[in-house]
Order: structure tokens, then C-alpha cells, then sequence
């Protein structure tokens, strides 16, 4: 089986959001960068693919400059080989443009699984895996729970839906799913690993290389901004013993409760 | 501008996330005059639909509708859209959205605006949606047509506004597809499931608790107010309670008279199952946690010493 997976470096959870002065973006400095953690998962269930199955993992990312790092934590852990495709020059990085570019550099490749995970944490649109499917015309599926081999041709999937419903679902390779977080415990990269990287071959892309139509935005982002508060939040402050006090008060005789 | 929600339903119930989108329609026709249409894939929804003002339904009916399947969906949106040619697509931000939404907008070379909150006319049409987690939003404007998803909440089934609506059938040509995935049948994990929103009370844990040892503190309190124990993912995902206990997108969603929130952080996935509480009180050690956004009463301290105190004095 050859394997991709996509990951895409974002701002970790604890990074200091700061907007600049064009409220389009954000003050890089103050960003601690990681792989996107939904899509650590992905490339956790492709190694075990590649495990069951004697494949190759091709880990591939589209981004700036830093992003060439989330190919090289991929490659410790154990994917074969990687892809960088750089966005320099590239703007208005749409979920359509971003899945069009990958789709391009990937298309010759002939991966029978493609997997990513099932949103990104910064922008959130949670698309792109599933316009792959489309652009490459694949089967898909998204809030994959788990996954079985059938055979050469098909892959058998477990699928979340919602209120606490699950699903398998056959579907026919190639196929490209989008991973749902806490589908397997992710790991760490050995030692070995790391001193493997230097071996491992990662090509780059630019711009020049794109040979897909991009010219069309479909959208624009006109700002950023923090969330307007919707509600009055009441601050209950002191030591312990203080706010356990008030807080009876709040469940007796605001909300009524007790 | 013409606007078409498509209104998902499984077995003959709607979705009320799809509901809420038709809502927003509704608004933003007030606002420019759009004509908006409801489109449904169940024929017995039409009579409850028709009671909604709008410019018409369209019924897509076909047996192979009938149970969700991406494939057929898309091939009946795509004859919806050639047929009407609307401006723009709504649909509820729900799991089956986001499944083969984005497939339609590759299909139809249109941009999917997914997960939005809110829309604006500044000048043009804007519409409002979470980024990084929710910690900042940000306005987008469509350059021409588009597909907006709404997320959970977003819009009410209260403001709704009632007329008399016809409705018009399509026809749709599924010899040509190809199906290239075998949907199986769904079913349920949990032996003992808890309907979580009949509660009134609900304490909710989350990964603050630490480890399973110490539910215990927070069962106890539940018990005192005569509530239900309740969780975020991570506690789930950890096996420390049961999945019927999840409240959030892949679990329950609940609107309780009091949603006592304990040691979670406030991941979106979370809160769209809750944020519906009449009452909020989150405790939690990071004053920064996004829970406290949509708190009415917001605790910053240890859960350690504050439930095992509270659950005595009450």
C-alpha cells in the first residue's frame, strides 16, 4: 500500500495570539509552532497501515519555510519519505487552492490511501482531505474511528456520526480519510528514528512548480478579530472557603437548584 | 440573491442545525430581499416545511435519498444547483455536512464556508466564523457564489417566521453514478445509554479532573443536586465514563437549568453541546480557558478544594 499523509504545521494551543496591524495575520514571533494534532493521529494509523500491510508512508505539507519541521518529526517517527511544497508567493491560501496544489503534486503518485486528520487547529475549515477526493476522484471518508484492509482494492472504515452513533462503511481504494482525533495513541520517535531522518529524501515545490489553475480566491478574509463576548460573566473570586460560600448562595438563590 | 438550505433529516425527523440555517436565510432575505427555498430529501417533511415562509420547497425524492450516502447526495445537490442556479448553499454545520459538503463545493468549483457563526452587512455581506479554536474570528466576504455552513446554535428555531410555501419536486438521474462506498448499518456502542437532556442539573467533567480515581469528587456533588454526571471528550476518550455520557458534537447535546462545568478547558466541539444551558457555572485552573467565554458565573481555582467544600455546604 503507498500511503500519504498531510499535515500541516499550525500554532500550538498555548501560543500568544497576536494580531498585527493588517489584522489578516498574526505576529509569527509570538507562535509556537507544532504538527496540527488531529493530523498526528493520521500519520499514526498510516504507520500502522504500513505496518500491516509492508507500504510506504509519504508524509506531505504545504506551508512556510518552518513547516519543513513537521516532515522531519513525520520521518523520525517513521515515514518513508516526504514532500514539501512551499506557499511562498502563493495568497489567499483557500481550503480549495491548498487542496488543489496538493492534488496536482500528488496526482502521478498513485497513493491508495490518502489521510489526514479531520480538521486543522488554526484555520478550522476542515475540508481539505475531503476536496482531495474530489480533485483526484477517490472514495472518502471523514471522522474515521478505525480502519481494516480488505484486500488490494477496498478498505473497510469505522465512522463516527453524531449523538454517540458509529458505522462501518466499505469503500472502494484509492481513498483519501479524514482521521478523527483519539482514534490511537500516537508515538514518540526513537533515537534511531531521528538519526534516520538525514537518510530519508524530502522534495520541495514552489510556486513555479504549480501547474493547476490557482487564480481564483472565491472568498476573501477582510479581518480578524477577538470574539465579541455574548454574555455577562460573573467573576466568583476569594479564597476556597469564600467562594464556596457564594457559590451556594448562586445555586440557592440565582439559579435555583437547591 | 437566491439562497437554498438543504434541510437533512434522518428516519422523517429534521435536523434542527438545518432548521437553524434556513433561519439565517430568513433573516438575511429580510435584510435584501432573497428568495430562499428549503430543499428536503423526505417527502413527509413537506408539510411541516411549507409552514415556514420561504419561495418554495423542492422536494428531491428517490429511494436512494432515502439513507445518507455521500455519493447520491452529491449527485442530487449538483442537479439541484444546475436546475436553480442559487447564489448561495446553507446548510447546519453537522457531522454529515462536513462529510460531503466540501466534495459539492470541489464538485461545483464554488468556495464552502464552513462552521460560521454569524453574518453582517458592513457594505456587502459578511459572514463570521471561529479560528484557532475560537480564540479569534475572523469576516469573510464571497467574491461571487458560495456554500455557508452554520454552526450549531448560531441561529434560533424561535425566530422563525411562518407563511405557506408550495412545493416543486426534482428529478434526479442516478444511472451514472458511481458508487464507490458501501455504507453499513449504524449502531450504538454504549449497553446503558443516559438521556442527558432531560437533566436539569448536570455537572460536566473534563481533563482538569486528572484521572478516573477522582470522578468521585464530582459524582458526589451531582448526586447532592440531583443531577447527572456528564463529560468532555477526553475523560470518554480515557474510558473513564461511559460515551453516553459525552456531551458536545459527537456526543449529546443538552440544555439543562444549570451546566456546572469542572475542569474543562472549552474546546468548540464542547461547547456547541452546551451552550444552550440556561445556566453556566465553569470552574477551571486556567483563567484563560475558553469555557469561561460563555460562563455565566466563572470560577478561576483548584476543583479540589472547591467541590468536595461545595458538595458539603449544599
Amino acid at each position: 500500500m503507498k500511503i500519504c499523509v498531510l499535515i500541516k504545521q499550525v500554532a500550538s494551543e498555548d501560543s500568544n495570539l497576536v494580531l498585527s496591524s493588517d489584522k489578516l495575520s498574526l505576529n509569527a514571533d509570538a507562535l509556537n509552532l507544532i504538527s496540527n494534532e488531529p493530523d498526528t493521529y493520521a500519520l499514526e494509523e498510516a504507520l500502522q497501515l504500513k505496518e500491516k500491510t509492508e507500504g510506504s508512508v509519504k508524509v506531505c505539507t504545504f506551508g512556510p519555510e518552518s513547516s519543513r519541521q513537521v516532515i522531519k518529526d513525520a520521518l523520525a517517527k517513521g515515514a518513508d519519505s516526504g514532500i514539501f511544497i512551499s506557499d511562498d508567493g502563493i495568497n489567499n491560501k483557500t481550503p480549495q487552492k491548498i487542496a488543489k496544489i496538493i492534488s496536482d503534486r500528488i496526482k502521478n503518485e498513485n497513493f491508495d490511501i490518502i489521510l489526514s486528520g479531520l480538521q486543522s487547529n488554526d484555520s478550522g475549515f476542515a475540508q481539505v482531505g475531503l476536496l482531495i477526493a474530489e480533485y483526484l476522484n477517490t472514495s472518502h471518508a471523514s471522522l474515521v474511528m478505525g480502519t481494516e484492509i480488505l484486500n488490494e482494492k477496498s478498505i473497510k472504515v469505522k465512522l463516527e456520526l453524531e449523538n454517540g452513533w458509529f458505522q462501518w462503511s466499505e469503500l472502494d481504494l484509492p481513498s483519501s480519510l479524514t482521521i478523527q482525533s483519539g482514534i490511537n495513541t500516537p508515538r514518540y520517535a526513537t533515537l534511531k528514528g531521528i538519526m534516520s531522518v538525514k537518510n530519508k529524501t524530502v522534495d520541495s515545490f514552489s510556486k513555479d512548480d504549480v501547474l493547476c489553475d490557482i487564480s481564483s480566491d472565491g472568498y476573501k478574509t477582510t479581518e480578524m478579530f477577538q470574539p465579541i463576548k455574548a454574555k455577562e460573566t460573573v467573576r466568583v473570586e476569594g479564597n476556597p472557603d469564600e467562594i464556596v460560600d457564594e457559590l451556594v448562595d448562586i445555586l440557592k438563590n440565582k439559579i435555583k437548584v437547591v | 440573491m437566491k439562497i437554498i438550505t438543504f434541510i437533512q433529516s434522518t428516519d422523517g425527523k429534521i435536523n434542527n442545525n438545518s432548521i437553524e440555517a434556513f433561519a439565517a436565510s430568513q433573516k438575511i432575505s429580510e435584510r435584501n430581499n432573497a428568495e430562499i427555498y428549503l430543499l428536503t430529501f423526505d417527502p413527509s417533511l413537506v408539510e411541516q416545511l411549507s409552514n415556514y415562509k420561504s419561495n418554495g420547497i423542492i422536494v428531491s425524492d428517490n429511494s436512494k435519498l432515502e439513507n445518507y450516502n455521500p455519493i447520491y447526495y452529491l449527485s442530487s445537490l449538483e442537479t439541484v444547483y444546475n436546475k436553480y442556479s442559487p447564489d448561495l448553499l446553507f446548510f447546519g454545520h453537522t457531522y454529515e455536512t462536513r462529510d460531503w459538503v466540501p466534495r459539492l463545493s470541489a464538485r461545483l468549483d464554488m468556495p464552502f464556508i464552513s462552521d460560521t457563526t454569524n453574518f453582517n452587512f458592513e457594505n456587502e455581506l459578511n459572514f463570521i466564523r471561529p479560528v484557532y479554536q475560537a480564540k479569534l474570528s475572523e469576516k469573510i466576504v464571497l467574491e461571487n457564489k458560495g456554500i455557508v455552513s452554520f454552526q450549531a446554535g448560531s441561529f434560533s428555531i424561535e425566530d422563525l417566521i411562518n407563511g405557506n410555501s408550495n412545493s416543486e419536486k426534482i428529478d434526479v438521474d442516478f444511472s451514472t453514478v458511481k458508487l464507490n462506498v458501501r455504507p453499513g448499518e449504524k449502531f450504538r456502542e454504549s449497553a446503558n445509554e443516559v438521556d442527558l437532556s432531560s437533566a436539569e442539573v448536570i455537572v460536566s467533567i473534563g481533563r482538569g479532573i486528572s484521572k478516573e480515581e477522582n470522578i468521585p469528587v464530582a459524582e458526589k456533588l451531582a448526586d447532592k443536586l440531583n443531577g447527572q454526571i456528564a463529560a468532555s471528550r477526553p475523560v470518554v476518550d480515557s474510558g473513564w465514563l461511559d460515551h453516553s455520557r459525552q456531551v458536545g458534537s459527537s456526543g449529546q447535546t443538552v440544555s439543562p437549568k444549570l451546566y456546572l462545568s469542572v475542569g474543562i478547558s472549552g474546546a468548540i466541539q464542547h461547547l456547541v453541546g452546551m451552550k444552550g444551558s440556561k445556566n453556566i457555572v465553569a470552574i477551571n485552573k486556567d483563567p484563560n480557558a475558553p469555557i469561561f467565554e460563555i460562563a455565566d458565573y466563572a470560577v478561576v481555582g483548584d476543583l479540589f478544594e472547591i467541590l468536595p467544600k461545595l458538595t458539603e455546604q449544599l
